[in-house]
């Protein structure tokens, strides 16, 4: 089962809950895997710590002009969404970092004096994390992306990560942080998109945006409320007026924002929050029945 | 005019509070919220709208069943899987077209036309402390970087025309398009980040970017008292790479209860937060040499 974990925002805790989902999961011995699609700024692999198997390049075809064949018409300019192509004077100039890949001037060119050839944006590493239960250590499997740096274009790194998921009882999916393409491409043909929030009137604004979007999405959702205990209640009315479900609370704590801040797995040292997660667990199944 | 833009690597470090915060120390400013996907400041800002536009990230193809002759042709073409087909009828999936305009430009039967993919709309709002542009940019809203332009250059604009020393721009969060268009040409960089391991890794990326487009990047650590340890490390980090240290804020519930309440930190509180942050303000209005 699909699980996307998501927030309208980063730092609500998205992170904190997709890692400890994947890693109490694995605990409990069943199979799981936690993917991390925030590839302009993956942190899974902080707490985690996984040893990577493989490594993977993502590109993105980008044109190559042979001038000798170039006879000036244009015609790249003129089909160019993206002005990654121009004309200046009679030489045709290309702009790689802003090219998206279409074809479109490849196809359009009237002498074949286009050709494509692979630019590299970002790449997917793969492999395993292992967590230490008190009856052994347990795997969880790992995918992770990274955009490169100043690369602007993170969509084609999540879609080659969604084609690489394998089945498991547990996929666990860090979504990017914010509603725009990257989180849409992450979240659609999800099983269940998890909202992380906090609860204050900016995690309640950052909430409804959340919803808005995945409810577009088609994709059924619930929310966790990170740090709860603040006394604000907004959320939870906000919850009970859209008829969605909070499957968690996550009391604000000291210990918890320690242990996170050391870059450990909570789950494996605090067992108020172990218990948590497997609340959660325990709910998601019943949700998206695949409980066994 | 000075352009200060706060940034933090990731959202939730609290990087909003200490940005309205900084707008009620500075006297005469001109703020901009530049997270246009997940905007936070008018909770603060108790904002009053006094002009909205809409606002058109890019093109999508729209197709017209009564032409469409059912070739096929841009399915064949189509590089974001964003064509269906059922039954011989085609259509775009909204959510997958990148707008790159291949299927319109080839289709044999001129039945795709691109349209403007209206997702957001942009305010110019009075705010106690002085005019404010901000943004709202809709579900898996594409183009937020030129969004962020968009929304900077209005802000310039009005500081021009008020003869305003200085704008506050709450940046976007990660390092992607909107954040490079956060910050180009901006005077200052303020990256607020946390103590921790995830904190201290997206310091590492984001000051990257920040050096990459030539901008003076100062430093200001959250909650610093949660994690001494890991303050020495971002402290090292800060010395090694010969950045500016604006400052550091202890872990103050008030930061919260100043959100519930709708203000900024230092207009709720004169607490250890509140302090701090007035602090950070004087250290950086001397370091830009802004005018009080
Ligand atoms: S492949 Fe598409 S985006 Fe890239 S230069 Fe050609 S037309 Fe422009
Ligand atoms: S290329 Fe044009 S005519 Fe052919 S299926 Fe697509 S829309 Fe219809």
């Amino acid at each position: 089962m699909k699980i996307a974990v998501a927030s309208g925002k980063g730092g609500t805790g998205k992170t904190t809950v997709a890692v400890n989902l994947a890693a109490r999961a694995g605990l409990r011995g069943e199979s799981a895997i936690y993917v991390d699609c925030d590839v302009e700024e993956p942190n899974g692999h902080l707490f985690l710590k996984p040893e990577i198997e493989e490594i993977r390049r993502v590109e993105i075809p980008v044109p190559v002009i042979e001038d000798e064949k170039c006879n000036s018409c244009g015609e790249c300019g003129k089909i160019c969404h993206f002005n990654a192509i121009a004309m200046i004077l009679d030489k045709v100039l290309l702009f790689p970092e802003l090219c998206h890949g279409c074809g479109g001037c490849f196809h359009a060119c009237p002498t074949g004096a286009i050709t494509e050839s692979p630019r590299d944006v970002g790449k997917i590493e793969s492999g395993k994390a292992y967590i230490d239960a008190p009856d052994g250590r347990k795997v969880v499997e790992f995918i992770h992306g990274v955009l490169n740096l100043n690369e602007a274009m993170p969509v084609p790194v999540i879609r080659d990560i969604r084609k690489m998921i394998p089945e498991k009882k547990w996929v666990v999916i860090d979504a990017p942080p914010g509603n725009a393409c990257s989180m849409v491409e992450t979240v659609r043909g999800s099983d269940y998109a998890l909202l992380v929030t906090e609860q204050t009137p900016f995690g309640l604004n950052d909430l409804e945006l959340a919803c808005r979007t995945v409810k577009e999405l088609d994709v059924p959702v619930g929310v966790v409320i990170n740090r709860s205990g603040t006394g604000y209640t907004g959320v939870s009315e906000f919850c009970a007026r859209e008829g969605i479900e909070i499957l968690a609370a996550i009391p604000e704590s000291m210990e918890v924002a320690r242990i996170y801040s050391r870059g450990d797995i909570i789950v494996n040292e605090s067992g108020q929050f172990a218990s948590v997660i497997d609340g959660l667990l325990k709910k998601l199944e019943e949700r998206t029945g695949s409980a066994r | 005019m000075k352009e200060l833009v706060i940034i933090s690597g990731k959202g939730g470090t609290g990087k909003t509070s200490v940005a309205a915060s900084f707008a009620g120390l500075a006297g005469r400013v001109v703020i901009a919220d530049c997270d246009v996907d997940a905007a936070n400041m008018h909770l603060v800002m108790a904002p009053v709208t006094r002009e909205t536009t809409r606002f058109s990230g890019g093109k999508i193809a729209l197709i017209s069943p009564e032409i469409c002759a059912g070739c096929g042709k841009c399915l064949d073409l189509c590089r974001y899987d964003a064509i269906t087909e059922e039954n011989g009828s085609y259509a775009i999936d909204k959510i997958a077209c990148e707008g790159c305009g291949v299927c319109a430009y080839f289709c044999p039967a001129k039945a795709i036309e691109m349209v403007d993919d209206e997702n957001g709309e942009w305010y110019i709002s009075d705010t106690p402390y002085g005019p404010m542009v901000h943004a709202r940019l809709g579900a898996g809203g594409e183009n937020s970087g030129k969004l962020v332009t968009l929304v900077r250059n209005q802000a310039r604009q009005i500081a021009k025309k008020n003869k305003t020393e200085t704008i506050l721009v709450d940046g976007s969060p990660g390092i992607g398009c909107p954040v490079i268009a956060s910050i180009t040409g901006a005077d200052a960089v303020l990256v607020v980040t946390e103590p921790s391991m995830s904190g201290l890794h997206d310091l590492k990326r984001v000051v990257s970017i920040g050096r990459h487009f030539g901008a003076r990047v100062l430093v200001a650590i959250n909650k610093y008292d949660i994690n001494l340890d890991m303050t020495d490390e971002i402290l090292g980090f800060i010395k090694d790479e010969e950045l500016e240290l604006a400052g550091r804020v202890h872990y103050d519930i008030d930061v919260t209860l100043a959100q519930i309440a709708g203000k900024s930190v230092v207009e709720f509180s004169d607490g250890q937060a509140a302090s701090d942050i007035r602090e950070m303000w004087t250290n950086i209005a001397l370091a830009l040499e802004l005018e009080e």
